[in-house]
């Protein structure tokens, strides 16, 4: 017998009866929720701008400090950056990334967390992660309470691939000294448009 | 090797002062979690919601590991199955030699650690080499995680400092986390840039969609997963959950109840290989399906490893990871040993004060300390009790079936307690009163009292 059928049989056997499964709560909102999106971003140590429209954002990108650096990437329509993506054969050449723009498709008010589809990374998946630093832009329109409110948002598995990010890497694995920047992103701004 | 949590324990209050740092660093944990639990008004509907989709679905598993194997076979991920840790260990080996790996980057999975899987590749001559800085630190220092969630919580940062001078050649005397985590940074990237292959554990498998959802705060396994070309996920059957939106359940619980963050910084979700690459995922057993046969048992798999329980346990706090004898120390590693193997771990579920706080911050409801008591009462009735402890219930159970034996025993005690309390430090039951102050005699016993308020009085029916 293979160890599939082995496991499964012996899941069969043991003749659970059935528990039926429950209605999720229905979650209390609390406040605007982009208001309440931007101080969860800063709570998770990530810097939070609004901007108007697509023109204040090309402007606000311009004055991040992070963004001034010499390898850029953009995934970010309209934004762009100094690194062709497409260009790059490997990911391990995304290395010496500095920072990369890339857009989110919701985000969620309770805990700052911006979800980011597959689709949306590019060429290669490591670009969220390598570079120096971080820069996500979600619209407004897209901001949702909680996580309950935001897995009704998000198909899968189409990209085949996503993720949510909130905030910076971060570490307290060192007597509990919370640390920024522990393997990817020393630091996370989020711009929400509109 | 000594086995037996008191001990272990001893060994660790020895020091007086690592151990108060202890219990504080973990209450800390214990207080952020209250904090984040306040912010969310259906947090108690939320615990009842996550332990219902976890008992749905353990009582409907073959169907459900089925429909996730499916799915996540459609979806071009890789599906083995593992009897055991061994067969589990054998598939990842397998993998790792048809592709020539030699050096593989493993994020956290107590799975593995669980299944000894770090030695038996490096048997095999493959360097593997644990992300997670917490885990790194353990891993360099040549020890096991002490804590789940924070697996060098035992270390002090001057140790680290010290171990990070002597294996990654950090100046003498540095002990500041932000310059020891810069340099491990810049040691594991290193180490990722390297890497033929990632291993990770899972979170949570979703059946509906056949993926999974792995959860870190350093990003550690984003970058393990993202530069090599084959990922390889461990998970245990227990792990999946029926449908993606049962995702918002338990993530809303998760970070908060673990770290007191409203949410970890990476939640990945993996539906697919990386375009050219491998995703390999192995459903391990290794006692689970036993363990799921039995309903008063079955509960202990819900487990979603947040530590809480960890973080709260006065005793866990107070004794340290290893002064447990299975490898997940604190309540629930005290319920999971002993289900496995009650004789191995016969002092664990006395390593409990029975207050409960266990149960009460479990964001999925295990009713720890109901199963500490019944397996106390499974090693007693399986004659695994020590004597000394056997005798005493002996004793305790022979006196409080007499109550004219029990008030003169009393009476004594009191007695004892004003006039030479240095008596009570005699004889076998001292070991209670080892860094412990003595009470204060009451004036007369809870009985004497309770006569003489209710004379006269009518009896009051409970
Ligand atoms: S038993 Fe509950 S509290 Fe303890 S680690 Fe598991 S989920 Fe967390």
């Amino acid at each position: 017998m293979s160890a599939r059928e082995a496991i499964l049989s012996a899941l069969r056997a043991s003749r659970t009866e059935v528990v039926a499964a429950p209605a999720h709560p229905a979650p209390v909102k609390q406040g605007d929720p982009v208001v309440r999106f931007m101080e969860s971003v800063k709570a998770v140590g990530g810097q939070a701008y609004r901007v108007a429209d697509d023109a204040a954002l090309a402007a606000g990108m311009a004055g991040l400090p992070v963004w001034s650096a010499q390898r850029r990437a953009s995934l970010v329509p309209g934004i762009d950056g100094t690194v062709d993506l497409e260009a790059v054969a490997d990911p391990h050449e995304l290395a010496d990334l500095d920072v990369a723009a890339i857009p989110g498709e919701v985000a969620v008010a309770e805990n700052g967390a911006v979800w980011v589809k597959g689709e949306s990374l590019g060429p290669h998946r490591a670009v969220f992660v390598i570079p120096e630093h971080l820069v996500l832009v979600v619209r407004a329109a897209d901001v949702v309470n909680d996580m309950q409110e935001a897995y009704g948002r998000i198909t899968l598995p189409r990209p085949g691939y996503g993720l949510f990010i909130s905030g910076p890497s971060k570490t307290a694995d060192i007597e509990q000294s919370l640390v920024i920047g522990a393997h990817g992103a020393r630091s996370c701004a989020v711009f929400v448009v509109g | 090797m000594i086995h037996h949590h008191p001990e272990k324990a001893k060994l660790f209050v020895l020091d007086d002062e690592r151990a108060h740092w202890h219990d504080k660093a973990l209450w800390f944990m214990r207080v952020k979690r209250d904090r984040a639990a306040a912010t969310v008004p259906e947090w108690e509907q939320l615990r009842t919601a996550a332990e219902g989709i976890k008992l749905h679905t353990l009582s409907r598993l073959a169907d459900y590991l089925e429909e996730f194997e499916r799915k996540a076979t459609a979806n071009g991920i890789q599906v083995h199955w593992a009897r055991d840790g061994e067969e589990h260990n054998r598939i990842v080996h397998g993998i790792l030699e048809k592709r020539g790996v030699k050096k593989m980057v493993k994020s956290k999975s107590m799975l593995t650690e669980e299944c000894h899987l770090n030695p038996y590749l490096e048997a095999r001559g493959i360097e593997v080499v644990d992300t997670d800085l917490g885990e790194r630190i353990v891993q360099l220092a040549g020890e096991p995680p002490s804590h789940i969630v924070m697996p060098a919580i035992h270390r002090k940062k001057e140790e680290i400092g010290e171990l990070f001078h002597e294996k990654l050649g950090t100046p003498k005397g540095l002990s500041d986390p932000t310059l020891l985590t810069e340099r491990a940074r810049e040691h594991l990237r290193e180490k990722f840039l390297q890497a033929e292959a990632g291993l990770t554990g899972v979170n949570f498998g979703i059946a509906e969609t056949g993926g999974f959802v792995v959860v870190t705060n350093e990003g550690n396994a984003d970058m393990g997963t993202t530069l090599p070309p084959v990922h390889i996920a461990s998970m245990g059957i227990e792990k999946v959950i029926p449908r993606l939106a049962d995702l918002g359940v338990f993530l809303r619980l998760l970070a908060r109840s673990a770290t007191g963050q409203p949410v970890s910084s990476y939640t990945t979700h993996f539906h697919a290989p990386l375009p050219g690459g491998e995703l390999h995922l192995v459903i391990v057993d290794n006692g689970r399906t036993e363990m799921l046969s039995e309903a008063h048992r079955r509960k202990a798999l819900c487990c979603i490893r947040c530590g809480a329980c960890l973080n709260t346990c006065p005793v866990y706090r107070r004794s340290g990871g290893y002064s447990y004898s299975y490898l997940i120390p604190g309540p629930i590693g005290s319920v999971l040993g002993p289900h496995r193997d009650l004789a191995g771990h016969a002092s664990l579920p006395f390593a409990s004060s029975l207050c409960g706080s266990c149960t009460d911050v479990c964001p999925v409801k295990v009713d720890l300390h109901h199963q500490l008591l019944a397996l106390r009462q499974e090693a007693g009735e399986e004659k695994l009790l020590p004597f000394g402890k056997r005798m005493g219930m002996k004793l305790a159970s022979f006196v409080m079936a007499r109550p004219a034996l029990f008030r003169a025993g009393g009476k004594v005690a009191r007695w004892v307690l004003r006039v030479a309390p240095g008596l009570a430090r005699v004889g076998p039951g001292a070991v209670w009163l080892r860094g412990r102050e003595l009470p204060e005699p009451p004036a007369e016993s809870f009985a004497d009292l309770y006569d003489r308020e209710m004379n006269g009085k009518p009896e009051v029916k409970p």
